[in-house]
C-alpha cells in the first residue's frame, strides 16, 4: 500500500466516531456558544445580537449564584466520600470470605438501578415520621425531622443519595485494579515484616493511582451531571437550596423557554468542567504512576 | 416465481396506496400527559378508536407524552422545529405561554358555527377562566380538578369530634387540629392535625388560603400580580403559623407526592390536596374518611387545576377542525362522564352530572360531588406571561417563609418585586 492510501485507511476508520462526536457533541457546543450572543428569538421578534448580556444577566442573577455554591458542595460533599466508600468495599471484597460473590453483588446493585426509581425509594426513606429514617432515630429516642423539608439538610439528603449510587460503581473499577496487581509483591512485604497499612499506603495506594485518577474525573463530572434525583425528591426546593446548575439550566431552558440565557449558562458550566478535567489532567498526571 | 411474487406486492402497495388517497384521510397527532393513577394510556387508546369508527375520515394518534412538564416540553420543542402536534392536552395554566410562543389557534376562530358556541359555553364557567383571555377561548377543560380537604373519620371520633362534621371555617381547622395533634411524652408529635403539601408547587395550595381571604393573585390579563397586598400576606402568615406558631402541621417544606400516604399511615387528620386523588384515597384508605370544600376564611375559595385541550397553529385548516370535531367528541356529557369516573377529575360540564352514569356513580359514592359544588367559588389557577418563572418567585418565596428563612411580609414582597420585573414588558 501507499503511504496515500495509508492515510485514506485510517481517516476512514476514524469517521463513524468523527461523524458522531461532531455531530452530537462538537457541534452543538459550538452552536450553544454562538446562540448565547444572542436573545431568545420570539415570534414576531427574531433574536439579535446582544453581545455579553446573557453573561452580564448572570451577575445578578441570586438563583444562578446560588447553584453554583450548592454544586460546589455537592461536589465536596459527593466526591471525597464516594471514591473513599469506594476504596474501602473494593479492599474488603477483595479478600477472601465467604459470600463474596453476593456482597460484591450487593455493592453492585445501586449502580445498576435507574436514579428516577431510587430517588423514588430515597424519598419514603426520609419521609417525616414514618421513614426508614425516622424510625431509626425514633428507636435512639431523637425527635423527628423533616429531612428533605429543611433548609439545613436537604442538601446533605441529596448527597446521600448520591454517594450511595456511585460508590459502588467506582468500587468495579478499585476491585479490578486490586486484582491486577501481583500477589508477589504482597508476599514479598510479609517477608520483609512490612505491616498491612504500610503496605497499602506505600505500594497498593500507588499502583492504584491511575484508578484513582479515573474515577476522579468520572466523580467530578458526575457531580455536575447527575440531576435526575433532584427532580424526584426536590425539584430544586426548600427554596431553591438544592438547585444544581444543570437543574437550574433545564429550568431556563425548557420550563421559563429562556433558550438564549440558557445557552449562557451552559457554555459557563462547560468552561468549568473543561477548566477541571484540564487541571486534573495536567496536575494530577505527573504524579501518577504508570506501569 | 420470486420476481413474480415481488411483482404482485408492488402492484398492491400501488393499489393500497391510490385508495388511502382516494379516501383522503385526515390524521391528527395528539399529544397526552398522565397524572394521576391508573390505566390513562388504555382508556385514552379506546377513546380514540371509538372515535375513529365513529368518523371514519379521521384517524386519530394519541402520543403518550409522559408529565405535564414533559408533555410541554415536547408540544413547544416540535412546535419550533415546525411539526407541532395537532392537539394536545397540556396545564391550563400554560395558556399564555402558548400564545406568547404563537403556538396555539383560538378555538372558536375554528369552531364558529352557532352550535360550536353553544357547545363553548356548555363548560363550568370556573373552568373557562382559565381558558379564556382577550375575548378569545384558547382551551377546552378535559381533565380538570380542584384542591379539596380529606378527613380521618375514625381520628374525628378519638378526638372527640363529629366525624361528620368538617372545619368549615378558618377558626375551626385550626380548633380541630389542634385536637387531632398528638404528643408523646418528650413533646414530639405522633399525629399531626392538618397538612398541606408545600413541595414542587406551593402556589397552586396558598391560592386556596389567599382565595378565602378574599383576594386574587393576579388579574385577567395575566400581566400584573398582586403578591405584597396585605390579604396575601395575612393568608400565608396563616399558613405558616399552622407549622411555626400553632405547631399543628410538620414544620418546614412537605412533601406533595407522600401526602396521601402519611394520610393512609394516620400520621395526619386531614389533609388538602387534589380531588385527583379521590380514587387513590378511595382505594388505600384502610378507614371511613370525607372529603369537604376547602374550609372559608372571609370567603370559600379554591383555584382550578389541571389540563386543557389546545389546538395547535402550525397545522392544516382540514386538521383543526378534524380536532375540535374530536374534542368535541370526547367532551360530549356522556364521555366526560365516564372520565370523570375513570380518573377522579371533575366532569367538565353541568350536564354531564346529569348523565344516568354520573347519577349512579355519585349515589353510590357523595363525595365525589364534592368538588364539582366547590366549583361555584373557585378562581381561575395562578397564570401570567411567562408563567412558569413568575410562578416560581412566588413558590421560592412560599417556600422562604415556611422555611422561617423570612418573613410572610419579606417573601412577598420579594416575589412580588421579581414578578415586576419579569411582567413589565407585557404591559405596553
Amino acid at each position: 500500500m501507499s503511504r496515500f492510501s495509508v492515510h485514506i485507511h485510517g481517516w476512514l476508520l476514524l469517521l463513524p466516531a468523527a461523524v458522531l462526536l461532531v455531530a452530537f457533541t462538537h457541534f452543538p457546543a459550538a452552536a450553544t456558544l454562538y446562540h448565547s450572543f444572542f436573545s431568545t428569538p420570539k415570534p414576531g421578534r427574531s433574536a439579535v445580537y446582544v453581545g455579553l448580556d446573557n453573561y452580564r444577566a448572570m451577575f445578578d442573577d441570586p438563583v444562578f449564584w446560588q447553584s453554583l455554591a450548592n454544586n460546589v458542595w455537592f461536589a465536596l460533599g459527593t466526591i471525597p466520600a464516594s471514591i473513599g466508600l469506594a476504596l474501602l468495599m473494593a479492599v474488603l471484597v477483595n479478600r477472601k470470605l465467604a459470600g463474596r460473590g453476593f456482597l460484591r453483588l450487593a455493592y453492585f446493585t445501586p449502580t445498576i438501578l435507574p436514579m428516577i426509581a431510587v430517588a423514588n425509594i430515597w424519598l419514603f426513606f426520609y419521609t417525616p415520621q414514618y421513614g426508614l429514617l425516622e424510625q431509626l432515630t425514633g428507636l435512639l429516642g431523637l425527635p423527628s425531622h423533616n429531612w428533605l423539608g429543611s433548609r439545613d439538610t436537604a442538601l446533605a439528603c441529596v448527597i446521600v443519595v448520591t454517594i450511595w449510587k456511585e460508590a459502588g460503581f467506582f468500587m468495579i473499577f478499585y476491585l479490578a485494579a486490586l486484582q491486577g496487581i501481583a500477589p508477589s509483591l504482597a508476599e514479598a512485604a510479609a517477608i520483609e515484616g512490612a505491616s498491612r497499612w504500610y503496605f497499602f499506603r506505600r505500594v497498593t495506594w500507588p499502583l492504584l493511582a491511575p484508578t484513582t485518577l479515573f474515577v476522579l474525573v468520572n466523580a467530578v463530572i458526575n457531580s455536575f451531571r447527575l440531576v435526575d434525583h433532584i427532580i424526584v425528591m426536590t425539584r430544586g426546593g426548600p427554596d431553591n437550596v438544592t438547585s444544581l446548575l444543570l437543574f437550574y439550566i433545564y429550568e431556563v431552558g425548557f420550563k421559563f423557554w429562556d433558550l438564549a440565557y440558557a445557552a449562557a449558562l451552559t457554555m459557563v458550566l462547560l468552561a468549568i468542567l473543561a477548566a477541571l478535567a484540564i487541571g486534573q489532567f495536567v496536575f494530577l498526571e505527573r504524579r501518577v504512576h504508570y506501569q | 416465481m420470486l420476481l413474480r411474487r415481488i411483482a404482485q406486492g408492488c402492484a398492491a402497495l400501488a393499489a393500497a396506496g391510490a385508495m388511502a388517497a382516494a379516501t383522503a384521510q385526515t390524521e391528527i397527532s395528539f399529544y397526552y400527559p398522565v397524572a394521576v393513577g391508573g390505566p390513562i394510556t388504555k382508556i385514552i387508546d379506546g377513546l380514540a378508536a371509538d372515535f375513529e369508527k365513529e368518523n371514519p375520515g379521521i384517524k386519530v394518534k394519541p402520543i403518550y407524552a409522559g408529565t405535564y412538564q414533559e408533555t410541554i416540553v415536547k408540544a413547544l420543542t416540535a412546535h419550533k422545529a415546525g411539526d407541532p402536534p395537532v392537539t394536545s392536552v397540556l396545564l391550563s395554566t400554560d395558556m399564555f405561554t402558548l400564545i406568547d410562543e404563537d403556538a396555539i389557534v383560538p378555538i372558536d376562530s375554528v369552531a364558529s358555527a352557532a352550535e360550536d358556541k353553544a357547545w363553548l359555553k356548555s363548560f363550568f364557567p370556573a373552568f373557562m377562566l382559565n381558558s379564556q383571555t382577550g375575548g378569545k377561548t384558547w382551551g377546552v377543560p378535559f381533565q380538570r380538578s380542584t384542591v379539596v380537604l380529606y378527613w380521618n373519620k375514625e381520628l374525628f371520633k378519638e378526638a372527640g369530634l363529629d366525624p361528620n362534621k368538617p372545619p368549615a371555617t378558618w377558626n375551626e381547622m385550626l380548633a380541630y387540629a389542634q385536637k387531632l395533634t398528638k404528643r408523646d411524652a418528650s413533646g414530639n408529635a405522633t399525629q399531626w392535625g392538618i397538612q398541606v403539601p408545600s413541595s414542587g408547587f406551593p402556589y397552586w395550595l396558598f391560592q386556596g388560603f389567599t382565595t378565602q381571604n378574599g383576594v386574587e393573585l393576579m388579574n385577567a390579563a395575566g400581566d400584573t400580580t398582586y403578591f405584597d397586598k396585605p390579604e396575601v400576606i395575612e393568608a400565608l402568615q396563616f399558613w405558616v403559623d399552622l407549622g411555626r406558631k400553632h405547631r399543628v402541621m410538620p414544620q418546614g417544606v412537605v412533601e406533595w407526592g407522600t401526602t396521601p400516604r402519611d394520610f393512609f399511615e394516620r400520621k395526619i387528620a386531614m389533609m388538602w390536596t387534589t380531588t385527583g386523588n379521590l380514587t387513590n384515597v378511595k382505594n388505600n384508605a384502610k378507614f371511613d374518611f370525607g372529603v369537604a370544600m376547602l374550609p372559608a376564611g372571609k370567603r370559600r375559595g379554591s383555584p382550578t387545576g389541571g389540563g386543557n385541550f389546545y389546538v395547535f397553529k402550525k397545522s392544516s385548516p382540514a386538521q383543526q377542525q378534524a380536532a375540535v370535531r374530536f374534542i368535541r367528541w370526547i367532551t360530549s356529557p356522556e364521555r366526560a362522564a365516564q372520565w370523570g369516573i375513570d380518573t377522579g377529575y371533575v366532569a367538565v360540564r353541568p350536564d354531564a352530572w346529569e348523565t344516568p352514569a354520573m347519577k349512579k356513580y355519585v349515589a353510590g359514592f357523595p363525595a365525589a360531588a364534592v368538588a364539582r359544588d366547590q366549583l361555584q367559588y373557585a378562581v381561575a389557577e395562578l397564570s401570567t406571561h411567562e408563567n412558569q418563572r413568575v410562578t416560581k418567585a412566588l413558590n421560592d418565596g412560599l417556600q422562604a417563609a415556611l422555611t422561617g428563612a423570612k418573613t410572610p411580609a419579606q417573601a412577598m414582597q420579594d416575589a412580588q418585586r421579581e414578578a415586576e420585573r419579569i411582567l413589565k414588558p407585557y404591559r405596553r
